[in-house]
């Protein structure tokens, strides 16, 4: 199956991990995902003032490409699958937002209507290869690692338009653990927010946030716990040392399972 | 600083979207929030301030800045008001005026250390600046 793909400004830089063992996982997984030939940074943020119009045009022309391919557009960065997924709802159901876009776009040709179908690269593993296709191909099952998700709060939220689980009570990450060999831990803390952005100004915030994260995570068993945005992963990692719990990127663990980490 | 020119409330209930007359003052938004010790205002009074006109008071205060949209208070809110709209358009009020960017380029180098994702630097010029 082939795939457009949207890997974003920080997964070209900064989370090149996240992405380098995304592709690696889904070309052995049987997946092609191939990078549209051109895309801007989706903004990072979904605008919530609902007369920002300019902010949206990058995710739009990205999913316009895509749906010129007659691909389903797969995000992995938290942050670009909220944005982007956001603003194909948008071109869906908001005249207002519609209208106005279009016209931007009519100029480079472009008029789109929110066709496309966006996922994340965990909606992919979950819904189009499924968990346990993923666990037959298992090659080093991670037995015995205690793992959390956490989810922050982009994946999930709004959960109307993101659709991709339970807001509250989500799943889709504990199964892939599990697919994958090892135990899945819950904690109250893993649908909480990081800090996010905060931390370019105040690292004071994050820093009491990813200790409440850690310690709930710890005291409910965890070793590690996994994400898919890199910002989680940075106000994370920056203060988990000392507490006994790993941060790690879920397409790492991905990987390392189905026997395509590198070096391995 | 003072406001160069006034946002009335119903700039702030436009650009937004929000109708603060369906709160039902549960104050679930400020207990859901994750930056409520940050915050002078919390989202439920955000909703009751804007309701009374209030806007000068919140475009002033720090508190809008401390906004992480995380989007807790848009989900768990029981009446769909959706707070974090709400600090959103005031934010928007003041950086939309001349000379009130909350953050200037200059001011970026002297807080990049070499982890910190591209993600955070353009959400937070997105959220900090016009
Ligand atoms: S969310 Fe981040 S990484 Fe993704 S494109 Fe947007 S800004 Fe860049
Ligand atoms: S970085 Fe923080 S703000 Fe962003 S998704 Fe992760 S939890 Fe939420
Ligand atoms: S979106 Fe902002 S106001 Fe709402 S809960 Fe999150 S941090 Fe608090
Ligand atoms: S949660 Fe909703 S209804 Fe309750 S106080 Fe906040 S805005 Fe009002």
């Amino acid at each position: 199956m082939k795939y457009s793909y949207f890997p974003g400004c920080t997964l070209k830089n900064k989370a090149q991990e996240l992405d380098r063992y995304g592709r690696d996982a889904a070309a052995a997984l049987g997946i092609e995902l191939e990078e549209l030939p051109q895309w801007q940074c989706c903004g990072g943020v979904y605008p919530l003032s609902h007369d920002e119009i300019a902010i949206k045009l990058s995710s739009v022309r990205a999913l316009a490409a895509a749906r010129d391919d007659g691909a389903a557009l797969v995000t992995l960065c938290s942050a670009c699958h909220n944005v982007i997924k956001q603003v194909n709802h948008d071109m869906q159901t908001d005249d207002y937002v519609i209208t106005r876009v279009n016209n931007y776009l009519a100029e480079d040709g472009i008029a789109y209507n929110g066709e496309t179908k966006v996922l994340h690269y965990l909606e992919l593993l979950r819904d189009e290869i499924g968990f346990d296709e993923i666990k037959q191909k298992v090659a080093a099952p991670l037995k015995g690692q205690k793992i959390g998700a956490y989810y922050g709060c982009l994946l999930l939220r709004p959960s109307g338009v993101m659709a991709m689980d339970d807001p509250e009570h989500p799943m889709i990450m504990e199964d892939l653990i599990a697919a994958l060999g090892a135990q899945p831990v819950v904690y109250a803390q893993r649908n909480e927010c990081c800090g996010g952005y905060l931390t370019l100004e105040d690292k004071s915030i994050p820093e009491k946030r990813a200790a409440a994260i850690l310690e709930n995570a710890r005291a409910q068993g965890a070793e590690t716990i996994i994400t898919a945005c890199p910002l989680c992963y940075y106000n994370l990692k920056k203060h988990a040392a000392g507490t006994g719990v790993e941060v790690k990127y879920f397409t790492e663990l991905l990987a390392q399972a189905l026997g395509v980490k590198e070096g391995e | 600083m003072a406001s160069t020119y006034t946002v009335t409330k119903e700039q702030i209930l436009s650009i937004s979207g929000v109708d603060p007359l369906k709160c039902m003052r549960c104050g679930k938004c400020s207990a859901t929030c994750p930056s409520y010790d940050e915050m002078e205002y919390h989202p439920h009074q955000f909703v009751a301030m804007v309701e009374k006109g209030e806007i000068e008071k919140l475009m002033d205060s720090p508190s809008i800045y401390k906004c992480m949209s995380c989007m807790a208070c848009i989900q768990r809110c029981p009446r769909q008001v959706e707070p974090a709209k709400l600090v959103e358009a005031i934010r928007l009020g003041v950086t939309r005026q001349q000379e009130r960017n909350h953050l200037k380029p200059d001011d970026i180098p002297a807080l990049l250390d070499p982890e910190l994702p591209q993600q955070a630097i353009v959400s937070a010029m997105r959220k900090y600046t016009k």
